[in-house]
C-alpha cells in the first residue's frame, strides 16, 4: 500500500461519518480498535486521568446504536463536516502512524459548533487493508468549556 | 430597578407550596438578584484543599458573578481572597491554577500582596502619603472572603450577613463524611482532571435534575437502554466492562428510584439513594474491604460501604456522588447559561481501580461528549425554550406534594417524589427575600 492509498483511507473515514454511514465506519476499526479524545494536552494517561471520551468498540456501538434510534437530543439531528489536511504518514512496524490536521463542524439546527485540531491515527494491517488500532483526537481547546458535542468528530 | 429589587413580595409570589413561577429560569432580573443574594449570603463550594497541597499554591475561581482565589498560606492553612487588584481591579491571577510563590503581583502596575491578601509593595509608595489612600478598604489589599470547609471541601460565603457554615449544612455533611471515609485513611485527592461542560440552560434546572429520579428511565433510555441491549445474552459470569456496570443502572425501574429514598434537609440541602441506589451493585474489590476493615473495625466500615447515596445537593452550588468519589460544581453564567466542572477524586490508600472507576464515571457521565449528558441537557434547553409559552406560567412541582411537609426540617419520603425541588425553592425564596429585607434598612 502506498501513502496516497493511506490518505486516501483517511478521506473515507471522515467521509462515512460526514454520511452518517456508522456501520460502515465502525468496521474500519480493528478488534481492539480505540477512538480517544483526550482531556488534556499531550496527556498520555487514558486509566486514570478522565478523557472527553475514549471508547473501544463495545461505547462505540453503543453510541452508534444510540444515534441510530434518534435519542431527544437528536431531534433535530446533527450532522458533520470534516475539512482535512493532507496527512503525514509514517510507517510503522505493523502498519502506519499519520497525524492529519483537521477543521470539523457540527451543526444541529440552527446552532454551528466549529472545532480545530489534529487527528492521529494508529493503522494496523489487517488483511492487507488498513484497519484503525486508535484514532486520537487531539482538539485545539480540549481543556475549554465545551457544549454538547454529539457525533463523532 | 426593575419589578423585583425592591420588592420581597413579588419573589415569594414566585413560590406556590408546589409550583413555581417561570421567571425563577427566565428573568434576567431575577437572576442578577440570585448572584447578589443566593449566591453571596450561602456557602459556596470554591474547591478541594489538595488543589492547593504546598504554600502559595492557588486555584481561581468564580463564585456567583465574582472572580475568587483560593491559596495556600504560609501557616498551611487555605484562605479564599477576591481576585482583584486593589488598584485599579485587574485579576491578579488569571490562570486556573498555579504556584504564587510568595507574593501575588500585578502584571499593571507591580503591586504586590502577600499570600493573605495584605499589600506587600506598591512602587514609588510616597505618592499615596498625602492621600486619602490609606482610609480606603483598597488600603487593606486584596479583600478575604468567609472562609470554611469540611474534611478537605472548602465553602466561601461572599457576604458578611448570612449563616454559619454548620449551621448552613447541618446533616448534610454526612455524604462528605461517607465519601472521605471510603479512603481507608480517610483522605481524598482531586484526580483525574476536570471536565468543564456549558449548557446552554439555567443552573436550576441543573441542580433540580440531580434528584430527579422520574427521568432517567425516559431521557436515558437511549444510551442505558442501549447499553443494557448491548450486553444481554452475555453470559453471567462474563466480567463485565465498568461501562456497562455503570450505564445500564440508569435504566432501572421507576419502583426501583421509589425505594431509594430521598431525604432532605433545610436550606435546600437532600439527597437521593437514601436506602441504596445505581451505585449499589459495583464489583466487590475484597482486598480494599480488608483494608476497610482493618481501618475503621467491622461495623463501621460496613456502614460506610453500605451507605451508596445517589446525588447529595449541597444547595445551590455543589453535588457530590459519595459512592463514587465524583463532584459537579455549578457555576451559573447567565439565566440561560451555566458552566457545570466535573471533578474525581482518589481515595488515598484504596486500589487503583477505585479511581478508574470514579475517572470512568466521569467521562461516561459528565463529558460534553457523554451520551447520557446530551439528553439532560438537551431537556433543560426544551424547558429554557418551552417556558416562553404563556396561558400556564407555573411549572409544576405537585408529585408527592402534602400539606404536612411544610414546616417540617428533616424528612424522608419515597424517591421519586418532588419534594427535593420544593424543598430547594423553599431555600431560594428565604434568601432572596431575606436579602431584599437587609438591603432595605
Amino acid at each position: 500500500m502506498t501513502d496516497a492509498d493511506i490518505a486516501r483511507f483517511l478521506y473515507r473515514e471522515a467521509r462515512l461519518l460526514d454520511e452518517r454511514r456508522w456501520d460502515e465506519w465502525f468496521a474500519l476499526f480493528s478488534e481492539d480498535g480505540l477512538y480517544w479524545v483526550p482531556l488534556a494536552r499531550g496527556q498520555t494517561d487514558r486509566e486514570t486521568h478522565t478523557s472527553l471520551a475514549c471508547e473501544d468498540r463495545l461505547l462505540l456501538r453503543l453510541r452508534i446504536e444510540r444515534l441510530k434510534r434518534g435519542p431527544p437530543s437528536q431531534q433535530p439531528p446533527s450532522f458533520c463536516q470534516h475539512v482535512l489536511q493532507v496527512p503525514e504518514i509514517a510507517a510503522t512496524p505493523d502498519g502506519w502512524r499519520t497525524h492529519m490536521p483537521f477543521c470539523y463542524a457540527e451543526v444541529r439546527g440552527d446552532a454551528m459548533l466549529w472545532l480545530i485540531g489534529t487527528a492521529e491515527h494508529d493503522l494496523v494491517r489487517v488483511d492487507d487493508a488498513p484497519r484503525i488500532r486508535l484514532k486520537r483526537i487531539n482538539l485545539l481547546n480540549c481543556d475549554a468549556a465545551l457544549p454538547s458535542i454529539q457525533l463523532f468528530i | 430597578m426593575g419589578h423585583y429589587h425592591d420588592n420581597p413580595a413579588a419573589i415569594r409570589a414566585l413560590l406556590r407550596s408546589d409550583a413555581v413561577h417561570r421567571d425563577v429560569y427566565l428573568d434576567p432580573e431575577i437572576f442578577a438578584l440570585e448572584m447578589q443574594r443566593l449566591w453571596a449570603r450561602t456557602w459556596i463550594y470554591v474547591g478541594h484543599a489538595s488543589q492547593v497541597p504546598n504554600i502559595g499554591d492557588y486555584y481561581a475561581t468564580t463564585l456567583g458573578a465574582e472572580p475568587v482565589v483560593m491559596v495556600r498560606q504560609e501557616d498551611g492553612r487555605v484562605r479564599v481572597l477576591r481576585n482583584r487588584c486593589a488598584h485599579k481591579g485587574a485579576k491578579l491571577v488569571n490562570t486556573p491554577a498555579g504556584n504564587l510563590g510568595r507574593f501575588f503581583r500585578c502584571p499593571y502596575h507591580a503591586w504586590s500582596y502577600h499570600l493573605d491578601g495584605s499589600i506587600a509593595a506598591i512602587p514609588k509608595r510616597d505618592g499615596y502619603t498625602h492621600t486619602r489612600f490609606n482610609e480606603t478598604k483598597a488600603a487593606a489589599g486584596m479583600a478575604a472572603v468567609h472562609t470554611a470547609g469540611h474534611r478537605g471541601f472548602i465553602f466561601a460565603r461572599l457576604s458578611d450577613d448570612g449563616p454559619t457554615f454548620d449551621g448552613y449544612f447541618g446533616a448534610a455533611l454526612s455524604s462528605i463524611d461517607y465519601m472521605v471515609d471510603r479512603s481507608p485513611v480517610g483522605k481524598l485527592q482531586v484526580a483525574g482532571g476536570v471536565l468543564r461542560y456549558l449548557h446552554d440552560s439555567n443552573w436550576k434546572m441543573f441542580v433540580e435534575n440531580l434528584n430527579d429520579t422520574m427521568h432517567p428511565m425516559a431521557a436515558h433510555a437511549s444510551s442505558a437502554g442501549t447499553a443494557k441491549q448491548l450486553w444481554a445474552g452475555k453470559p453471567a459470569d462474563a466480567p463485565k466492562p465498568m461501562a456497562i456496570e455503570q450505564l445500564v443502572p440508569f435504566a432501572e425501574s421507576y419502583d426501583f428510584f421509589e425505594k431509594m429514598g430521598v431525604r432532605v434537609l433545610p436550606n435546600g440541602h437532600s439527597w437521593t439513594g437514601v436506602n441504596f441506589s445505581i451505585h449499589s451493585s459495583y464489583a466487590a474489590v475484597p482486598e480494599y474491604e480488608q483494608a476497610m476493615i482493618a481501618a475503621y473495625g467491622e461495623e463501621r466500615a460496613k456502614d460506610i460501604l453500605g451507605t451508596v447515596r445517589h446525588n447529595t445537593v449541597y444547595y445551590p452550588s455543589l453535588t457530590v456522588k459519595g459512592a463514587i468519589q465524583t463532584i459537579r460544581v455549578v457555576r451559573p453564567l447567565a439565566p440561560d447559561r451555566t458552566l457545570i466542572e466535573s471533578f474525581s477524586f482518589r481515595p488515598v490508600g484504596a486500589p487503583d481501580v477505585f479511581l478508574r472507576r470514579n475517572v470512568t464515571y466521569n467521562r461516561l457521565i459528565n463529558s460534553p461528549l457523554s451520551v447520557v449528558g446530551h439528553d439532560d441537557q438537551h431537556c433543560y434547553r426544551l424547558m429554557q425554550e418551552g417556558l416562553a409559552a404563556c396561558g400556564n406560567e407555573w411549572v409544576s412541582l405537585h408529585r408527592d406534594f402534602h400539606e404536612d411537609e411544610l414546616g417540617q426540617r428533616d424528612q424522608t419520603v419515597g424517591g421519586t417524589s418532588e419534594i427535593a425541588m420544593r424543598n430547594q425553592f423553599r431555600a431560594w425564596s428565604m434568601f432572596m427575600t431575606q436579602g431584599a429585607e437587609k438591603e432595605r434598612r
